[in-house]
Protein backbone atom coordinates (compact mmCIF):
# COMPACT_ATOMS: atom_id res chain seq x y z
CA UNK A 1 0.00 0.00 0.00
CA UNK A 2 2.40 2.68 -1.23
CA UNK A 3 1.39 6.29 -0.60
CA UNK A 4 0.85 8.57 -3.58
CA UNK A 5 3.95 10.14 -5.02
CA UNK A 6 6.28 7.32 -4.04
CA UNK A 7 7.94 5.53 -6.92
CA UNK A 8 8.31 2.47 -4.74
CA UNK A 9 11.98 2.00 -5.52
CA UNK A 10 13.26 0.73 -2.19
CA UNK A 11 16.84 0.72 -3.48
CA UNK A 12 16.79 4.47 -3.80
CA UNK A 13 18.15 5.12 -0.33
CA UNK A 14 20.05 2.62 1.75
CA UNK A 15 20.77 3.91 5.23
CA UNK A 16 22.33 2.18 8.19
CA UNK A 17 21.32 3.02 11.71
CA UNK A 18 23.61 2.17 14.59
CA UNK A 19 22.34 2.12 18.16
CA UNK A 20 25.94 2.07 19.43
CA UNK A 21 26.55 5.41 17.71
CA UNK A 22 26.51 8.34 20.12
CA UNK A 23 24.49 10.43 17.65
CA UNK A 24 20.67 10.30 17.93
CA UNK A 25 18.97 8.21 15.23
CA UNK A 26 17.31 11.23 13.56
CA UNK A 27 20.71 12.88 13.25
CA UNK A 28 22.21 9.75 11.70
CA UNK A 29 19.47 9.89 9.04
CA UNK A 30 20.08 13.60 8.42
CA UNK A 31 23.84 13.08 8.03
CA UNK A 32 23.49 10.06 5.77
CA UNK A 33 20.91 11.68 3.48
CA UNK A 34 23.17 14.73 3.20
CA UNK A 35 26.06 12.42 2.40
CA UNK A 36 24.04 10.66 -0.32
CA UNK A 37 23.12 14.03 -1.84
CA UNK A 38 26.73 15.23 -1.67
CA UNK A 39 27.92 11.99 -3.28
CA UNK A 40 25.33 12.28 -6.06
CA UNK A 41 23.56 9.08 -5.09
CA UNK A 42 20.41 11.12 -4.42
CA UNK A 43 19.71 13.65 -7.14
CA UNK A 44 17.63 16.83 -7.11
CA UNK A 45 13.98 16.04 -7.81
CA UNK A 46 14.36 12.47 -6.59
CA UNK A 47 11.99 11.12 -3.95
CA UNK A 48 13.15 9.96 -0.55
CA UNK A 49 10.99 7.13 0.88
CA UNK A 50 7.76 8.09 2.69
CA UNK A 51 8.13 8.32 6.48
CA UNK A 52 6.30 5.08 7.12
CA UNK A 53 8.28 3.13 4.52
CA UNK A 54 11.65 4.25 5.86
CA UNK A 55 10.54 3.64 9.46
CA UNK A 56 9.61 0.05 8.67
CA UNK A 57 12.72 -0.47 6.57
CA UNK A 58 15.02 0.71 9.37
CA UNK A 59 12.75 -0.63 12.15
CA UNK A 60 12.61 2.71 13.89
CA UNK A 61 9.93 5.07 15.17
CA UNK A 62 8.16 7.00 12.34
CA UNK A 63 8.27 10.10 14.55
CA UNK A 64 12.07 9.88 14.35
CA UNK A 65 11.98 9.73 10.53
CA UNK A 66 9.54 12.66 10.47
CA UNK A 67 11.91 14.61 12.68
CA UNK A 68 14.86 13.83 10.39
CA UNK A 69 12.88 14.94 7.31
CA UNK A 70 11.81 18.14 9.06
CA UNK A 71 15.44 18.86 9.88
CA UNK A 72 16.48 18.10 6.29
CA UNK A 73 13.76 20.45 5.06
CA UNK A 74 14.88 23.14 7.50
CA UNK A 75 18.41 22.78 6.17
CA UNK A 76 17.10 23.01 2.61
CA UNK A 77 18.08 19.49 1.53
CA UNK A 78 14.56 18.22 0.83
CA UNK A 79 11.12 19.69 0.37
CA UNK A 80 7.96 18.11 1.74
CA UNK A 81 4.62 18.59 0.03
CA UNK A 82 1.41 16.93 1.10
CA UNK A 83 0.52 14.26 -1.43
CA UNK A 84 3.72 14.68 -3.44
CA UNK A 85 6.15 13.07 -1.06
CA UNK A 86 9.51 14.37 0.03
CA UNK A 87 11.92 15.37 -2.70
CA UNK A 88 15.58 16.25 -2.82
CA UNK A 89 16.08 19.88 -3.87
CA UNK A 90 18.94 21.76 -5.49
CA UNK A 91 20.95 22.28 -2.33
CA UNK A 92 23.35 24.73 -3.94
CA UNK A 93 20.82 27.47 -4.57
CA UNK A 94 19.01 27.33 -1.25
CA UNK A 95 21.51 28.31 1.40
CA UNK A 96 23.48 31.50 1.61
CA UNK A 97 27.23 31.07 1.59
CA UNK A 98 27.43 32.32 5.18
CA UNK A 99 24.76 29.85 6.31
CA UNK A 100 26.60 27.01 4.60
CA UNK A 101 29.88 27.91 6.28
CA UNK A 102 28.11 28.21 9.62
CA UNK A 103 26.76 24.66 9.23
CA UNK A 104 30.25 23.41 8.38
CA UNK A 105 31.99 25.09 11.32
CA UNK A 106 30.93 22.49 13.88
CA UNK A 107 32.11 19.36 12.00
CA UNK A 108 35.27 21.28 11.07
CA UNK A 109 35.97 21.97 14.75
CA UNK A 110 35.43 18.31 15.52
CA UNK A 111 37.83 17.24 12.78
CA UNK A 112 40.47 19.70 13.97
CA UNK A 113 40.10 18.48 17.56
CA UNK A 114 40.60 14.88 16.45
CA UNK A 115 43.59 15.89 14.33
CA UNK A 116 45.10 17.78 17.25
CA UNK A 117 44.74 14.79 19.59
CA UNK A 118 46.32 12.53 16.97
CA UNK A 119 49.19 14.97 16.33
CA UNK A 120 48.20 15.39 12.67
CA UNK A 121 49.32 18.67 11.13
CA UNK A 122 46.81 21.05 9.51
CA UNK A 123 48.47 20.61 6.09
CA UNK A 124 47.94 16.86 6.31
CA UNK A 125 44.28 17.38 7.23
CA UNK A 126 43.80 19.60 4.18
CA UNK A 127 45.45 16.98 1.96
CA UNK A 128 43.16 14.35 3.49
CA UNK A 129 40.09 16.49 2.70
CA UNK A 130 41.18 16.80 -0.95
CA UNK A 131 41.70 13.02 -1.15
CA UNK A 132 38.30 12.27 0.38
CA UNK A 133 36.65 14.77 -1.95
CA UNK A 134 38.17 12.98 -4.93
CA UNK A 135 36.77 9.67 -3.64
CA UNK A 136 33.30 11.14 -3.07
CA UNK A 137 32.90 12.83 -6.49
CA UNK A 138 29.91 11.40 -8.35
CA UNK A 139 30.75 9.40 -11.49
CA UNK A 140 29.18 11.99 -13.79
CA UNK A 141 31.43 14.88 -12.74
CA UNK A 142 34.72 12.97 -12.95
CA UNK B 1 3.92 16.98 13.00
CA UNK B 2 4.16 18.04 16.65
CA UNK B 3 6.59 16.77 19.22
CA UNK B 4 4.64 16.99 22.44
CA UNK B 5 6.35 17.15 25.81
CA UNK B 6 5.87 14.26 28.25
CA UNK B 7 3.95 16.48 30.67
CA UNK B 8 1.51 17.50 27.94
CA UNK B 9 -2.02 18.01 29.22
CA UNK B 10 -3.49 15.92 26.40
CA UNK B 11 -1.52 12.85 27.48
CA UNK B 12 -3.25 9.57 26.62
CA UNK B 13 -1.73 8.05 29.75
CA UNK B 14 -1.33 10.24 32.82
CA UNK B 15 0.01 8.69 36.01
CA UNK B 16 0.60 11.14 38.84
CA UNK B 17 2.39 10.33 42.09
CA UNK B 18 1.26 6.73 42.07
CA UNK B 19 2.34 4.56 45.01
CA UNK B 20 1.47 0.94 45.57
CA UNK B 21 2.43 -1.38 48.41
CA UNK B 22 1.99 -5.13 48.63
CA UNK B 23 2.10 -5.67 52.38
CA UNK B 24 5.32 -4.05 53.56
CA UNK B 25 6.87 -4.12 50.09
CA UNK B 26 6.71 -0.95 48.04
CA UNK B 27 6.04 -1.99 44.43
CA UNK B 28 5.63 1.57 43.14
CA UNK B 29 6.78 4.70 44.93
CA UNK B 30 5.63 8.16 43.81
CA UNK B 31 5.62 7.30 40.11
CA UNK B 32 4.61 9.92 37.53
CA UNK B 33 4.51 9.00 33.84
CA UNK B 34 2.86 10.82 30.94
CA UNK B 35 2.50 9.46 27.43
CA UNK B 36 1.53 12.07 24.81
CA UNK B 37 -0.80 11.06 21.99
CA UNK B 38 1.00 9.63 18.98
CA UNK B 39 4.18 8.73 20.81
CA UNK B 40 5.90 5.55 21.94
CA UNK B 41 7.02 5.14 25.52
CA UNK B 42 9.43 2.38 26.51
CA UNK B 43 9.30 1.17 30.09
CA UNK B 44 12.55 -0.41 31.21
CA UNK B 45 14.06 -1.81 34.38
CA UNK B 46 15.11 -5.07 35.93
CA UNK B 47 12.67 -7.86 36.75
CA UNK B 48 10.64 -6.84 39.78
CA UNK B 49 11.24 -3.12 39.24
CA UNK B 50 7.48 -2.48 39.01
CA UNK B 51 6.82 -2.43 35.24
CA UNK B 52 3.98 -4.98 35.26
CA UNK B 53 2.45 -3.43 38.39
CA UNK B 54 2.39 -0.08 36.62
CA UNK B 55 0.74 -1.60 33.55
CA UNK B 56 -1.90 -3.33 35.70
CA UNK B 57 -2.94 0.08 37.00
CA UNK B 58 -3.51 1.25 33.42
CA UNK B 59 -5.76 -1.73 32.72
CA UNK B 60 -7.76 -1.16 35.89
CA UNK B 61 -6.79 -4.48 37.41
CA UNK B 62 -5.08 -2.65 40.27
CA UNK B 63 -6.55 0.38 42.02
CA UNK B 64 -4.29 3.31 42.87
CA UNK B 65 -3.61 3.33 46.63
CA UNK B 66 -2.26 6.86 46.44
CA UNK B 67 -1.94 9.05 43.41
CA UNK B 68 -3.86 9.19 40.21
CA UNK B 69 -4.16 7.06 37.07
CA UNK B 70 -5.93 8.31 33.95
CA UNK B 71 -6.16 6.72 30.52
CA UNK B 72 -7.89 8.90 27.87
CA UNK B 73 -8.73 11.09 30.86
CA UNK B 74 -10.75 8.23 32.41
CA UNK B 75 -10.20 6.22 35.58
CA UNK B 76 -9.61 2.63 34.39
CA UNK B 77 -11.01 1.22 37.66
CA UNK B 78 -14.26 3.22 37.51
CA UNK B 79 -14.72 3.00 33.75
CA UNK B 80 -13.17 -0.28 32.54
CA UNK B 81 -15.42 -0.46 29.47
CA UNK B 82 -14.55 3.10 28.40
CA UNK B 83 -10.85 2.37 28.74
CA UNK B 84 -10.39 -1.27 27.72
CA UNK B 85 -12.50 -0.90 24.58
CA UNK B 86 -9.88 1.51 23.27
CA UNK B 87 -6.78 -0.34 24.48
CA UNK B 88 -4.96 -3.21 22.81
CA UNK B 89 -3.06 -5.29 25.33
CA UNK B 90 -0.55 -8.10 25.04
CA UNK B 91 1.22 -9.56 28.04
CA UNK B 92 4.29 -11.69 28.42
CA UNK B 93 2.08 -14.41 29.86
CA UNK B 94 -0.11 -14.90 26.84
CA UNK B 95 -3.06 -16.54 28.59
CA UNK B 96 -4.80 -17.63 25.42
CA UNK B 97 -7.50 -20.31 25.48
CA UNK B 98 -5.45 -23.29 24.29
CA UNK B 99 -8.47 -25.42 23.38
CA UNK B 100 -9.72 -22.94 20.76
CA UNK B 101 -8.72 -22.98 17.14
CA UNK B 102 -7.11 -19.78 15.80
CA UNK B 103 -10.29 -18.94 13.85
CA UNK B 104 -12.47 -19.50 16.94
CA UNK B 105 -10.17 -17.36 19.05
CA UNK B 106 -10.44 -14.56 16.48
CA UNK B 107 -14.27 -14.78 16.43
CA UNK B 108 -14.33 -14.90 20.24
CA UNK B 109 -12.12 -11.79 20.53
CA UNK B 110 -14.13 -10.01 17.84
CA UNK B 111 -17.27 -10.28 19.98
CA UNK B 112 -15.75 -7.93 22.58
CA UNK B 113 -14.89 -5.09 20.23
CA UNK B 114 -17.44 -3.22 18.13
CA UNK B 115 -14.62 -1.55 16.18
CA UNK B 116 -13.19 -4.87 14.98
CA UNK B 117 -11.77 -4.58 11.47
CA UNK B 118 -12.28 -7.89 9.67
CA UNK B 119 -10.20 -6.95 6.65
CA UNK B 120 -7.29 -5.94 8.87
CA UNK B 121 -7.61 -9.14 10.93
CA UNK B 122 -7.49 -11.19 7.72
CA UNK B 123 -4.46 -9.24 6.55
CA UNK B 124 -2.64 -9.85 9.85
CA UNK B 125 -3.56 -13.55 9.76
CA UNK B 126 -1.87 -13.84 6.40
CA UNK B 127 1.09 -11.66 7.31
CA UNK B 128 1.73 -13.64 10.51
CA UNK B 129 1.31 -16.91 8.57
CA UNK B 130 -1.13 -18.36 11.09
CA UNK B 131 -3.20 -21.43 10.24
CA UNK B 132 -6.81 -20.64 11.30
CA UNK B 133 -7.65 -24.33 11.77
CA UNK B 134 -4.84 -24.99 14.24
CA UNK B 135 -5.52 -25.33 17.99
CA UNK B 136 -3.85 -22.58 19.99
CA UNK B 137 -2.15 -25.00 22.37
CA UNK B 138 -0.33 -26.64 19.43
CA UNK B 139 1.15 -23.31 18.27
CA UNK B 140 4.77 -22.41 18.98
CA UNK B 141 5.59 -19.63 21.47
CA UNK B 142 6.16 -17.25 18.58
CA UNK B 143 2.89 -18.14 16.84
CA UNK B 144 0.96 -17.74 20.10
CA UNK B 145 2.50 -14.29 20.49
CA UNK B 146 1.40 -13.44 16.95
CA UNK B 147 -2.13 -14.72 17.61
CA UNK B 148 -2.28 -12.56 20.75
CA UNK B 149 -0.91 -9.59 18.83
CA UNK B 150 -3.46 -10.08 16.05
CA UNK B 151 -6.39 -9.87 18.47
CA UNK B 152 -4.94 -6.81 20.23
CA UNK B 153 -4.39 -4.96 16.93
CA UNK B 154 -7.45 -5.92 14.85
CA UNK B 155 -9.74 -3.29 16.36
CA UNK B 156 -7.12 -0.59 15.77
CA UNK B 157 -6.88 0.47 19.41
CA UNK B 158 -5.98 4.07 20.20
CA UNK B 159 -3.50 2.84 22.80
CA UNK B 160 -1.40 -0.30 22.50
CA UNK B 161 0.06 -1.65 25.75
CA UNK B 162 2.62 -4.43 25.48
CA UNK B 163 4.16 -6.02 28.57
CA UNK B 164 7.48 -7.63 27.60
CA UNK B 165 6.07 -8.59 24.19
CA UNK B 166 9.40 -9.96 22.91
CA UNK B 167 10.19 -12.04 25.94
CA UNK B 168 11.46 -15.49 24.98
CA UNK B 169 10.77 -15.03 21.27
CA UNK B 170 13.05 -15.52 18.30
CA UNK B 171 14.35 -12.56 16.26
CA UNK B 172 11.84 -13.05 13.42
CA UNK B 173 8.82 -12.79 15.73
CA UNK B 174 10.45 -9.91 17.60
CA UNK B 175 10.76 -8.16 14.26
CA UNK B 176 7.03 -8.65 13.59
CA UNK B 177 6.21 -7.17 16.98
CA UNK B 178 8.51 -4.21 16.39
CA UNK B 179 6.89 -3.60 13.00
CA UNK B 180 3.45 -3.76 14.62
CA UNK B 181 4.53 -1.02 17.02
CA UNK B 182 5.89 1.06 14.13
CA UNK B 183 2.68 0.67 12.09
CA UNK B 184 0.57 1.54 15.10
CA UNK B 185 2.28 4.89 15.57
CA UNK B 186 2.44 5.53 11.85
CA UNK B 187 -1.38 5.50 11.94
CA UNK B 188 -2.12 9.07 12.93
CA UNK B 189 -2.58 9.63 16.62
CA UNK B 190 -2.09 6.13 17.96
CA UNK B 191 -0.03 5.68 21.09
CA UNK B 192 2.12 2.83 22.37
CA UNK B 193 3.41 1.96 25.83
CA UNK B 194 5.62 -1.10 26.02
CA UNK B 195 7.90 -2.65 28.58
CA UNK B 196 11.01 -4.48 27.49
CA UNK B 197 14.37 -5.60 28.67
CA UNK B 198 15.67 -5.51 25.09
CA UNK B 199 17.14 -2.06 25.24
CA UNK B 200 18.16 -1.85 21.60
CA UNK B 201 14.49 -2.28 20.64
CA UNK B 202 13.52 0.47 23.06
CA UNK B 203 16.17 2.70 21.59
CA UNK B 204 14.91 2.10 18.07
CA UNK B 205 11.23 2.79 18.59
CA UNK B 206 10.69 4.72 21.83
CA UNK B 207 10.22 8.50 21.77
CA UNK B 208 10.36 8.49 25.56
CA UNK B 209 11.94 6.13 28.02
CA UNK B 210 11.08 5.60 31.67
CA UNK B 211 13.42 3.56 33.82
CA UNK B 212 12.06 2.02 37.00
CA UNK B 213 14.24 0.78 39.81
CA UNK B 214 12.72 -0.86 42.85
CA UNK B 215 9.43 0.92 42.19
CA UNK B 216 10.90 4.36 41.64
CA UNK B 217 11.35 6.34 38.43
CA UNK B 218 15.09 6.89 38.07
CA UNK B 219 15.07 8.16 34.48
CA UNK B 220 12.29 9.77 32.49
CA UNK B 221 12.69 11.72 29.26
CA UNK B 222 13.18 11.70 25.53
CA UNK B 223 15.24 8.64 24.63
CA UNK B 224 18.07 10.60 23.08
CA UNK B 225 18.16 13.10 25.96
CA UNK B 226 18.36 10.33 28.53
CA UNK B 227 21.40 9.05 26.65
CA UNK B 228 22.91 12.49 26.19
CA UNK B 229 22.68 13.16 29.95
CA UNK B 230 25.19 10.37 30.50
CA UNK B 231 28.85 10.06 29.53
CA UNK B 232 30.85 6.89 29.23
CA UNK B 233 34.42 8.06 29.83
CA UNK B 234 37.90 6.73 30.37
CA UNK B 235 39.86 8.34 33.19
CA UNK B 236 43.64 8.22 33.42
CA UNK B 237 45.31 8.68 36.79
CA UNK B 238 48.81 10.06 37.14
CA UNK B 239 49.19 7.83 40.21
CA UNK B 240 47.36 4.49 39.90
CA UNK B 241 44.87 4.40 42.80
CA UNK B 242 45.23 1.53 45.31
CA UNK B 243 41.51 0.71 45.15
CA UNK B 244 38.55 1.59 42.90
CA UNK B 245 38.30 5.38 42.85
CA UNK B 246 35.14 7.17 43.95
CA UNK B 247 33.82 9.85 41.61
CA UNK B 248 30.87 12.12 42.39
CA UNK B 249 28.08 11.59 39.81
CA UNK B 250 29.44 8.20 38.66
CA UNK B 251 27.08 5.23 38.43
CA UNK B 252 29.69 2.61 37.78
CA UNK B 253 33.45 2.55 37.63
CA UNK B 254 35.57 -0.36 36.49
CA UNK B 255 39.17 -0.98 35.54
CA UNK B 256 42.56 -1.31 37.18
CA UNK B 257 45.93 0.40 37.31
CA UNK B 258 45.86 3.91 35.90
CA UNK B 259 42.90 3.56 33.44
CA UNK B 260 39.28 3.36 34.62
CA UNK B 261 36.01 3.42 32.69
CA UNK B 262 33.24 5.38 34.30
CA UNK B 263 29.55 5.93 33.54
CA UNK B 264 28.78 9.46 34.62
CA UNK B 265 25.58 11.49 34.64
CA UNK B 266 26.10 15.18 34.10
CA UNK B 267 27.81 17.54 31.69
CA UNK B 268 31.33 17.24 30.25
CA UNK B 269 32.47 20.15 32.37
CA UNK B 270 31.14 18.51 35.53
CA UNK B 271 32.91 15.28 34.61
CA UNK B 272 36.21 17.08 34.04
CA UNK B 273 35.88 18.96 37.34
CA UNK B 274 35.07 15.78 39.25
CA UNK B 275 37.96 13.93 37.59
CA UNK B 276 40.46 16.68 38.37
CA UNK B 277 39.42 16.57 42.02
CA UNK B 278 40.53 12.93 42.30
CA UNK B 279 43.73 13.40 40.31
CA UNK B 280 42.57 12.02 36.97
CA UNK B 281 42.07 13.36 33.48
CA UNK B 282 39.43 12.38 30.93
CA UNK B 283 40.87 10.78 27.80
CA UNK B 284 37.75 9.43 26.09
CA UNK B 285 34.10 10.47 26.13
CA UNK B 286 31.25 8.59 24.47
CA UNK B 287 27.47 8.71 24.60
CA UNK B 288 26.53 5.39 26.22
CA UNK B 289 23.71 3.16 24.99
CA UNK B 290 20.58 2.70 27.10
CA UNK B 291 21.82 -0.79 27.85
CA UNK B 292 25.06 0.54 29.34
CA UNK B 293 23.11 3.11 31.37
CA UNK B 294 20.70 0.51 32.77
CA UNK B 295 23.48 -1.93 33.66
CA UNK B 296 25.56 0.79 35.34
CA UNK B 297 22.60 2.08 37.35
CA UNK B 298 21.56 -1.43 38.35
CA UNK B 299 25.10 -2.30 39.45
CA UNK B 300 25.21 0.60 41.90
CA UNK B 301 22.37 -0.93 43.90
CA UNK B 302 24.83 -3.31 45.58
CA UNK B 303 26.92 -0.45 47.02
Amino acid sequence: MAPIGWSGDSNAMQLRISIQDGAPIYQQIVEQVKYLVAAGRLKPGEDVPPIRVLAEQLRINPNTVARAYLELEREGVVTMRQGFGTKVVQVKTLLSRREKLRLLAEPADMLLTHAHHLNVELDEVITLLRDRDAVMQPESSK
Amino acid sequence: MKFPSPSSAEAVVAISNLSRHFGAKAALEDVSVFVPRGSVLGLVGENGAGKTTLIKHLLGSLKAQTGNVRVFGLDPVLDPVGVLGRVGYLSERRDLPGWMRVSEFIRYSQAFYPGWNEAYAAQLLEQFQLDPTQKIKTLSQGQQAKAGLLTSLAYRPELLILDEPSSGLDPVVRRDILEAIIRTVADEGRTVLFSSHLLDEVERVADYVVMLQRGRVVLNGRTEEVRRDHISAVLVFAEPPAKAPVLAGAHAISGHGSEWRVLFSGSRLELETAATQIGARVVEELTPTLDEILVARAARKGN
